[in-house]
């Protein structure tokens, strides 16, 4: 049977000869960039070679058995059908092996469970379909949006290597650090997965989540949201940077400036066609996913915001979607994803295209009255 | 009345109805399990073609025939239906054919039962495959259906889903009282317990299994009915609710559920390799207390589906032990089969052939089942190609093999004909070539970081994706070599004998009668002593 196995696989492997089919790496897991993972790796070895070698000795024996014992003219069957003896023998032989894995198993399971507060603590929270970091000590945060072209996506441009592993903006964490995650969800449930790190935590709405790594070397390390999500699940990538302490303080800091940049730019005067311009952008890599390219959704689920009275008449009421978002749809709340100016522009894009403005009011939305609203709301 | 003439056996016996009144009305064990496996073999079909579908999606990166919505709505149906649809109504079909042949009874306990049982089921199904043309379209969360993805977050077709699984749920109850009843008092005189065949067992406690947790499915998908139109907060952690509950509740389901679709598989495995080797079946007690433990230990590892979701640290540790102890019941029972081949005088028909693969290929999926209860080892497994390796090794190779071995090693009785050998071997070589072309590369892309339910994937998983894909479809290919293979016998089979399988008279009541099986068996019961080899 084995054989059957290994000759089928090289077979189709010889035959698809022009596909260079990688080494090793592509066919175990990584032994990861943490001493966790190296060790719940060294487990995984572990494991697999005692079930590799329970599986050739039973396909051993089952081949020996089916190749002897085949039917021959003259030779009778045996007639035992029982041998308490040998039943006893391998069901303690079972447990044996069980107890010599349950071990190792044991142990690694405890070091994983380490909850101490972190050097740094990084609130994760999954959203459909994007991850937000915050840096919780340093108060400043930001989304982690897919970043592959939807031509790429759509097999208009060639694919690269880190095709649907790639993010606008990657999470930073200092090396030689202990950081802690903090991990929950906003709508549904998603999974945090960094192979690397050996995290593989629940993004639960009510729920915090811990887990933690300490990374020795800087790299770039990629993982994926591990639990059906919704339509985009396969496209919500995780991106870590690990870089030098020095690095990663400049990092913060610029954060920092950029976030009372921001805080200025809502009190600047801005022009319609600015405005338009900012909220196309937004509008692109926030809003297409459930309203479409040319804003008509996909109704029931994903309501059309061409000729909808609330987009061409009702501005109160379009803002308060964007800031509140809708109960019992999929429409998130943008107040904390998005800047004042962001969700300004993309209210004053959406009420102006797609024919909007000669349809409805044409009212456009200006920075300052999102932070109105904010301000009313405290 | 006299134009049915099947003179030299029971003739006080009427014949069935003609046209449709027959399957419609008929409360005859063999009738509703002819149409019990007919219609999962449809759904196979229709399961398998989503299947298709799925693999065509993931023959290479980027976008290729459906889109991300519709492609998860292919990835919930091809489960919920493959799972409820195929596989446990092919499993019912086999046990009202064969229990009442193989423990001497006329027919089931509560035959009126059994039609109703039967027939709710093309309702129930129907009602879930119209939700392809409603609008939102038909359920897209995983035939897992996480809450809150399935209640606040769902299409609006969840209530047709969520009244479709009732239907189910509903008719799987009915038919496990029925098999119950039938197995506790319809047996033939001298029949104890522990001289049934094991098909028998591995039924009677598959249906005390179904009983305890058929209604805790249902406690579930009523608790999101709730939620979604009565305002309640059981799974909504805004109200106050806990989304992990649900995980707790379906998995108290699912674990016991999983089990539902192999045991009966290990029953209808040990009747064949006993038959194909000219040899009683090895440790018959142990084999059945195995199936027993097996079963009580499934009610307390549900939670290994859930090492990521934030249990503490007692909590997986305790799921991590109870799930490796499943090992133990599972590998007595493949060292049981290979001793019973031990010295034995084999012979390879088809339905030994997809015999001997599900021991073979359920080993392989049993021991990546051992790699998966090692909790930490599980973070990185968890979720991803890994996991639908293993499963699809122990559902594919492991329990449709076991369907297919039946349907070969029972049709001659049933039709009265015999099926084309050769082409069953060309089947079976077929489907076990492609079976593990398609899931073997799954262990590698799961290992190396692939999650499944993805509809596009990094360019590092193209090559095994690609030949995961060619499997696949030669193994939809092979299935319609089957339906052919069947017809085939049906209309133009060789007679076959009483006996069909040398030596087979001894081994269970079923072999003799005549084949075909007339419409009524057994009106007067058999006895104990017309088996030589009664365990």
């Amino acid at each position: 049977m084995f054989r059957a196995i290994k000759y089928s696989l090289s077979l189709v492997a010889a035959l698809t000869a022009n596909v260079s089919f990688g080494a090793w790496d592509d066919l175990n897991m990584s032994p990861g960039a943490t001493q966790l993972s190296q060790e719940i790796f060294g487990l995984h070895m572990t494991v697999f070679y005692v079930c590799l070698a329970i599986g050739i000795a039973v396909l051993l024996a089952m081949a020996f058995i089916l190749f002897k014992y085949r039917k021959k003219e003259g030779v009778k069957p045996a007639d035992f059908d029982d041998s308490t003896a040998l039943e006893l023998t391998w069901t303690i032989l079972f447990a044996l092996i069980l107890i010599v894995l349950a071990v190792p198993a044991t142990s690694v399971m405890i070091k994983a469970y380490d909850d101490q507060e972190g050097d740094i603590n990084i609130l994760i929270t999954g959203h459909q379909w994007k991850w937000q970091y915050e840096y919780i000590e340093d108060e400043v945060g930001f989304f982690s949006n897919l970043s592959t072209s939807l031509d790429k996506r759509n097999n208009l441009a060639p694919k690269d290597e880190n095709y649907l592993l790639e993010v606008d903006e990657p999470l930073v964490i200092p090396t030689n650090t202990r950081v802690r995650f903090l991990i929950t969800a906003n709508d549904v449930i998603h999974s945090w997965w960094v192979p690397d790190f050996a995290i593989k935590q629940d993004a639960i709405p009510g729920f915090v989540n811990t887990g933690w790594t300490y990374v020795n070397e800087p790299g770039v390390f990629r993982g994926q949201c591990t639990e059906l999500c919704g339509q985009y699940h396969g496209y919500m990538p995780i991106v870590v940077k690990a870089v030098s302490p020095q690095e990663y303080s400049t990092f913060i800091k610029d954060k920092k400036e950029a976030k009372i940049q921001q805080a200025l730019l809502t009190e600047k005067l801005w022009s319609t066609s600015e405005l338009m311009e900012i909220g196309e952008a937004i509008y692109q890599k926030n809003c297409v996913a459930c309203h479409q390219v040319g804003g008509r959704g996909i109704p029931p689920v994903f309501p059309s915001l061409v000729g909808s009275e609330i987009v061409m008449r009702n501005k109160a009421r379009h803002i308060e979607i964007l800031m509140e978002g809708v109960q019992g749809a999929a429409m998130a709340s943008y107040a904390e994803q998005l800047s004042e100016v962001e969700i300004a522009a993309v209210i004053t894009y959406t009420r102006q295209a797609w024919g909007n403005a000669e349809t409805g009011d044409g009212k456009i939305v200006i920075p300052k009255e999102i932070l109105d609203y904010k301000t009313n709301k405290l | 009345m006299s134009a049915v003439i099947d003179s030299h056996h029971d003739d006080h016996h009427h014949g069935p109805a003609k046209g449709f009144s027959r399957w419609l009305y008929t409360t005859n064990h063999k009738d509703i399990g002819s149409m019990y496996l007919w219609f999962s073999l449809v759904m196979l079909f229709i399961g398998g073609a989503m299947a298709m579908v799925i693999r065509a999606e993931l023959f290479e990166p980027g976008s290729q025939i459906v889109s991300p919505e519709f492609y998860n709505q292919m990835v919930t149906n091809h489960g919920l239906i493959m799972v409820f649809g195929v596989i446990m109504p092919a499993f019912v079909g086999f046990a009202n054919w064969m229990i009442p042949m193989q423990i001497g009874a006329p027919d089931m306990a509560l035959p009126r039962l059994n039609n109703l049982s039967f027939w709710i089921l093309p309702v129930a199904f129907g009602i879930l495959l119209s939700t392809f043309f409603m609008e939102g379209g038909a359920p897209n969360f995983g035939w897992t259906f996480y809450a809150p993805l399935s209640t606040e977050y769902a299409p609006p077709t969840v209530t047709f889903f969520i009244f479709s699984v009732h239907i189910m749920g509903a008719s799987s109850i009915m038919g496990s009282i029925n098999i119950i009843t039938t197995i506790l008092n319809m047996r033939a005189p001298g029949m104890t317990l522990m001289k049934m065949p094991l098909f028998v067992w591995s039924w009677f406690i598959t249906a005390y299994l179904l009983i305890a947790v058929m209604p805790v499915l249902a406690g579930a998908v009523t608790m999101m009915l709730m939620d979604i139109h009565a305002g309640t907060s059981f799974f909504k952690a805004g109200g106050g609710g806990d989304p992990v509950l649900f995980q707790h509740i379906f998995w108290f389901f699912g674990h016991p559920e999983v089990y539902i679709m192999i045991l009966p598989a290990f029953g209808i495995v040990s009747h064949i390799i006993e038959t194909f080797s000219r040899k009683p079946i090895f440790g018959y007690s142990s084999m059945v207390y195995a199936i027993a433990s097996i079963a009580l230990l499934s009610f307390v590892v549900w939670a290994h589906h859930m090492f990521t979701v934030g249990m503490p640290i007692a909590g997986e540790l305790f799921f991590m032990y109870s799930t490796m102890l499943i090992a133990i019941p599972t590998g007595v029972k493949v060292f049981n089969w290979l001793s019973t081949m031990f010295k034995g005088s084999l012979t390879f028909e088809t339905p030994m052939l997809f015999a001997i693969a599900f021991v073979a290929l359920f080993t392989i999926g049993g021991l990546s089942g051992i790699m998966l209860a090692i909790a930490p080892a599980d973070f990185q497994y968890h979720d991803t190609y890994f996991v639908v390796a293993h499963f699809h090794y122990v559902l594919v190779p492991g329990a449709l093999f076991s369907l297919l071995a039946a349907a070969y090693y029972w049709i001659p009785k049933w039709t009265g004909k015999m099926y084309d050998e050769t082409l069953g071997k060309v089947h079976f070589w077929m489907s076990f070539i492609s079976v593990n072309l398609t899931f073997f590369p799954m262990h590698f892309v799961g290992l190396a970081g692939m999650p499944r339910r993805i509809p596009d994937y990094a360019m590092q998983f193209a090559d095994w994706n690609m030949m995961v894909s060619v499997g696949a479809f030669l193994f939809g290919i092979s299935q319609l070599l089957f339906l052919f293979i069947v017809l085939k016998c049906i209309y133009n089979g060789k007679e076959a004998t009483t006996e069909v399988w040398e030596g087979a008279k001894d081994r269970g009541f079923e072999w003799t009668v005549d084949s075909p099986a007339p419409y009524h068996t057994f009106s007067s019961p058999p006895s104990m002593e017309s088996l030589k080899s009664s365990s």
